[in-house]
């Protein structure tokens, strides 16, 4: 890996929910900046910084990741999708999402994009999990709003009305 | 008036046929959020060329400010501006408190620091990065002094004093007196007796805090876009501060904003601070708070100690109450504290029929952030201490829990009651209420649980809570705590004012706007239905924007989304502006339909004759007329569709000559009940099951109202079992992020079984009542009372941590026995970091003692040294970098050696501060020859605050006792090579050992 200069900004590139970009970054600058700064994504959303909310969480490369916790050169060449990608082009809530609206699990929905990365994540790799193992992946996240029951319902709800269109 | 008998369901009211209002209808909001297009206030674009804030905090809990020096800090590209108190002075007035006592407050530190995390400085730069890295650089004096925390000590003689101007760190103390406590206790048969203290938390939303400010000289007005919550009777106290009228402070609120519970009032000095920081830079400003920010100086609820007494006669009926709150505010009184200690203060005596009370309170000042609005605001810390009462009347009586509960429940029937110290409440049926929550198999399945993990020697306990939820605040109930005679002198102070607008345009298309920022309640989808079931519209037809901005909307002080306001309030008002739009809509469609308006019914989008439905118009063009043919209204009507409603209700008066007080206007019922069991290894507790029973009038949208009892119950969790701010007894601030402070996550969170009942309001249109918070208020409660009943003890502090759980099951804690080796590992206490050791190195004791005091010598060995000087004779001053895990930071260390016994014995003391926090701490060292060389013995406490002691505790926590070790074993080797001498070598390890401490990379 080259070493980048303190200070110096170096063009990052990646593409972002199927589109190309290329911004410029310190080496010190976080993804989670980078992504709402420089790109625009504001449904990238901060909590904590210290890695633990989990408001922040966006897939690179489909793996579900903290952008608090990733440099945003790190993210160079990779593909990163975000909540805003997750709806058809005309709007149209996918079921993952419309049973997050059908079992109220959202109310601020500051936590919500990053809740529903984590499980699309989920249920991509996994299309039938348990009710434990969806309690598990929602533990990395805090919602303050809702008390986690309409999120761990409107998963099961999406499981069984099959993955959702991505 | 009497109250209608309550409507019973099990469960949500199906949708289907009928209003709109009443219906579990998902949200209008929920597209955009889920969807990832909400617009919070980070996300909505500042004009370009702004400039961002970063606040610089005291480390300390208190000190005096000597001197602050901006030079290096200024010199750095990109730093517009370093702003300190002074500035600030000149600029601004201090906000306005409510108590007579002075306790002055800025936006910034003036001359004294009173809490960690107390804003200092403000850097303006052209990015948050640079704005943090010259953070590092200004350089801040201060002269310690000793902190209070405990709130006890601080009302104690001789205590340090928060505000010296106000001689006491217990102010504003108010007693109160209804009925005839004195005679009541004194024909108990009985007292029951218990203190109870109420912890510090706070509900941190998800979303911090956010301001972009800009200063428009040419107007001398403030233009702040933030994600305040209300109520309004802050911008009042801002746009003093900022010294101008108010209509020049305008004030707006963005689309969405990720949660609040309170908290997003206390954004309100840093409106002030942003904005005159634009002032001074001539540029917009924008700060968003970071989380250690926020868990630091944000907000938090204030904690009480309330020590509780009932008279009780022998069959368990209490006939007088007596309670004396003492309510910690921390180190500032802000606007409009101290709410938590009266806005509960006229339902006093909870559910309960009590007719004497004697109620005296306290506000206590203390060294910990300032508290501030959270949800429950009071409730929490009343019923946690009156039901906790409840439960001890019970163990002392030998009487079951839910029979004294059942003996002193107000009864049904009785409505509007007028509780002892005021309130009026204004429906329910709470035995009834109780009774179903009891009934269907619930109690008795509890009670066989409870038996079986006893029979196997389990610790199992059952808990109840019984709560009257209040909501809508009378905005005159904080003049309780001034005496009548002052009351009459100012003027009386109540009502509420709620105010709503509904606007048809041209086309016929609704637009609704209120006095209640969003927060995440699903308020616009409410608004909506109660809109479209007046106007015979679909909800999905009305467009509801609550954004607010206070140079154009209609607003007054009670406006914000806070104390459960919103359905008793807003709610109305929206529903009062459209039934003056349906019928100014009636009477042009009668005109035109040739009927009479009587005749004329809004429904599917139409007006239509209710005798001839054919005979019927769209609904956009009878709303047309309005607008484009003012020449077909009826006679003397006004143009337009626009109607703005005011709702007050007469039952808000101020409070009496003899202080009873309607604190709220309306008081909803709950009832909760849970079992909970103790794990006999973790000692956590496991809430085996949890019932709910809710009676907050009639549901307005029974989804979105399980959603925020649902919310609230896992906030009253979190109260009872994880969440608290801690303090060490110095002050400094241990639970700076997340891993810290343990908000719940999916897995703590138990199933919630909710029922309701519905005894409509009678004192509001829609008989709705507030119903956020009753959860938030009984959980603690409840679940200390099966703590209680679990392990059969009279205390239970929370949050009941598997460590405070442990500590009542295995009593007090022996002594280790004290042993002596040849080192002893550091030990901690609070953030303290102290250890002894001995070593012995090759090297003279003359020339050890040398180096320890030639300064060229310590410069080449503390690691991260930028620069040495000698300030006075045996004082040195050390520029240094020293990290805390992954953050690193400068520091200046100041090191002075004294007690100097030539060649046998000095002491070390000193201290260190930067932006990451302070350290201080002393040693001893001692030197004594033996053969071939010396033997240094040493002792040393290292003291720990601000972000270091913050962040780094868990690092501290596991890794100090094995860097110790490494640290000293390897100094014992390394001070034996030949090429350094020994006192370099002692010195520089000693740095790297401090070095270390914090986490650095030394
Ligand atoms: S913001 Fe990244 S985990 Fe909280
Ligand atoms: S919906 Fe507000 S934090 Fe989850």
């Amino acid at each position: 890996m080259s070493e980048i200069e303190k200070g110096a900004r170096v063009p990052v590139q990646l593409v972002l929910n199927g589109t190309a970009h290329t911004g410029f970054a310190e080496s010190r600058m976080l993804l989670s900046d980078f992504l709402r700064e420089v790109l625009g994504a504001t449904d990238v959303h901060v909590g904590c910084e210290h890695g633990v909310c989990g408001c922040c969480t966006v897939l690179i490369d489909g793996v579900a990741a903290r952008s608090c916790l990733t440099l945003a050169v790190q993210a160079e060449a990779t593909t990163i999708e975000t909540a805003s990608s997750l709806a058809s082009a005309d709007g149209e809530l996918n079921h993952l999402q419309a049973a997050f609206r059908k079992h109220h699990a959202l109310q601020c929905g500051f936590c919500t994009p990053g809740i529903l990365m984590s499980l699309t994540d989920l249920l991509r790799r996994e299309p039938e999990p348990t009710r434990e193992r969806v309690v598990d992946v929602v533990s990395g996240h805090l919602c303050r709003c809702t008390g986690y029951s309409g999120i761990i319902d409107a998963a099961m709800d999406a499981v069984n009305a099959g993955s959702p269109k991505t | 008036m009497s109250a209608p008998a309550p409507i019973e369901h099990a469960g949500l009211r199906p949708a289907g046929e009928g209003p709109h209002v009443g219906r579990a209808l998902p949200r209008k909001e929920d597209a955009a959020l889920l969807s990832g297009r909400g617009r919070f206030a980070d996300d909505v674009a500042a004009p370009p060329g702004t400039l961002v804030a970063h606040v610089l905090r005291s480390p300390h809990a208190h000190a005096m400010i000597q001197r602050i020096d901006i030079k290096a800090a200024l010199a750095l590209p990109g730093v517009r501006a370093v702003i300190t108190g002074d500035d600030i002075r000149k600029l601004s007035d201090p906000f306005l408190v409510a108590v007579k006592e002075p306790l002055p407050q800025w936006a910034l530190a003036v001359e004294r620091v009173r809490y960690v995390g107390e804003p200092v400085a403000v850097i303006v730069a052209t990015s948050r990065y640079i704005a943090e890295d010259a953070s590092e650089l200004v350089e801040i004096t201060y002269e310690p002094l000793p902190a209070i925390i405990d709130t006890r000590e601080a009302m104690k003689e001789g205590a340090p004093l928060v505000h010296p101007e106000a001689r006491s760190n217990a102010v504003g103390k108010r007693s109160f007196r209804y009925g005839d406590p004195e005679t009541a206790f004194a024909e108990a048969d009985a007292v029951v007796e218990l203190t109870v203290e109420y912890p510090r938390n706070s509900f941190t939303p998800m979303e911090c805090f956010v301001v972009v400010a800009e200063y428009r000289a040419h107007e001398q007005s403030y233009d702040v876009l933030s994600n305040f919550q209300g109520p309004f009777s802050a911008h009042p106290v801002m746009a003093r501060a900022l010294r101008v009228p108010g209509n020049r402070l305008r004030l707006r609120t963005p689309a969405d904003s990720g949660g609040s519970f309170g908290i997003k009032l206390s954004v309100f000095p840093y409106i002030v601070l942003m904005g005159l920081a634009s002032r001074i830079v001539g540029k917009p400003v924008k700060w968003v708070e970071d989380r250690l920010e926020h868990l630091l100086a944000a907000s938090a609820g204030p904690n009480r100690v309330t020590n509780i007494a009932a008279a009780v006669k022998r069959d368990g009926r209490i006939t007088a109450l007596r309670m004396d709150q003492m309510e910690d505010y921390g180190a500032f009184l802000r606007a409009p504290m101290p709410g938590p200690l009266y806005r509960m203060h006229g339902a006093s005596t909870g559910a309960y029929d009590i007719k004497n009370l004697s109620v005296s309170n306290t506000i206590v000042l203390t060294n910990k952030a300032p508290a501030g609005l959270i949800r429950g605001f009071g409730g929490p810390q009343l019923y946690l201490a009156l039901e906790r009462l409840i439960q001890r009347i019970s163990v002392e009586l030998g009487i079951d829990h839910i029979e004294i509960i059942r003996r002193n429940l107000i009864p049904g029937g009785v409505f509007p009651y007028k509780a002892a110290a005021g309130a009026l409440y204004d429906s329910g049926d709470y035995p009834k209420a109780v009774e179903i929550a009891l009934g269907s198999g619930r109690y008795d399945a509890l009670v066989r649980r409870r038996n079986e993990a006893r029979a196997s020697g389990r610790h199992y306990g059952i808990g109840f809570a019984v709560v009257v939820e209040p909501g809508m605040s009378n905005m005159g109930y904080l003049s309780t705590l001034l005496p009548h005679a002052v009351r009459e002198r100012t003027g009386p102070k109540n009502g509420a004012v709620s105010l709503a607008t509904v606007n048809v345009d041209p086309l016929g298309a609704v637009t609704v706007t209120a006095d209640a920022p969003v927060q995440g309640q699903g308020h616009a989808t409410t608004l909506s239905q109660i809109v479209a079931d007046q106007l015979g519209l679909d909800p999905d037809d009305i467009t509801v924007n609550l954004e607010m901005d206070t140079q154009k909307d209609a607003w007054s002080i009670a406006s914000g989304t806070y104390s459960c306001r919103f359905s008793p309030g807003t709610a109305v008002a929206a529903h009062m502006a459209a039934e003056r739009i349906r019928d100014k809509l009636l009477r042009i469609a009668a005109k035109q339909l040739n009927v009479l308006p009587d005749d004329v019914e809004l429904a599917d989008g139409k007006a239509r004759s209710r005798s001839n439905p054919d005979n019927a118009l769209p609904f956009a063009r009878v709303a047309g007329t309005a607008h484009w043919s003012p020449v077909m209204l009826p006679d003397g009507m006004e143009p337009g569709l626009r109607e703005t409603a005011t709702w007050c209700p007469p039952e808000l008066e101020p409070p009496s000559r003899d202080d009873r007080i309607n604190t709220s206007l309306t008081y909803g019922f709950v009832f909760d009940m849970c079992g909970i069991e103790i794990d006999p290894v973790t000692f956590q507790v496991r809430v085996d099951r949890y019932v709910s029973m809710h009676d907050a009038g009639s549901l307005l949208n029974p989804l979105l109202a399980e959603g925020q009892m649902k919310g609230a119950f896992v906030q009253g969790l979190a109260s009872a079992l994880y969440e608290e701010f801690i303090y060490d007894e110095r002050g400094s601030f241990l639970t700076g992020t997340f891993a810290d402070y343990l908000v719940p996550t999916a897995h703590e969170v138990p199933a919630l079984e909710l029922l309701h009942i519905e005894s409509p309001s009678p004192f509001t249109p829609l008989g709705a009542k507030g119903l956020a918070e009753g959860n938030c208020m009984s959980v603690p409660a409840c679940i200390a009372n099966a703590i209680a009943d679990a392990l059969r003890v009279k205390e239970v502090p929370l949050p009941a941590s598997p460590r405070r759980i442990h500590a009542i099951l295995a009593g007090p804690e022996a002594k280790p026995p004290s042993t002596h080796t040849h080192a002893v590992a550091p030990s901690r206490g609070g953030r303290d970091i102290t250890g002894r050791g001995s070593f012995d190195v090759k090297a003279s004791p003359a020339d050890v003692w040398h180096s320890l005091l030639d300064p060229a010598a310590l410069k080449a060995v503390i690691p991260g040294c930028h620069s040495l000087e000698l300030e006075s004779e045996n004082a040195y001053r050390a520029d240094v970098s020293l990290g805390v895990g992954p953050v690193r930071g400068r520091f200046v260390a100041h090191v002075r050696l004294s007690d100097l016994e030539l060649e046998r014995s000095a002491q070390l003391s000193g201290d260190l501060a930067g932006a990451l926090g302070a350290a201080s701490g002393g040693g001893h060292v001692r030197l004594s020859p033996i053969a071939g060389g010396t033997r240094l013995d040493y002792d040393y406490t290292v003291t720990l605050s601000g972000k270091a002691a913050a962040v780094g505790g868990r690092l501290l926590d596991s890794a100090a006792d094995i860097v110790i070790r490494k640290f000293f074993e390897g100094l014992a080797r390394h001070m034996a090579t030949p090429d350094t001498s020994a006192g370099e070598r002692f010195l520089a390890r000693f740095w790297r050992g401090l070095a270390k401490l914090l986490g650095g990379r030394a």
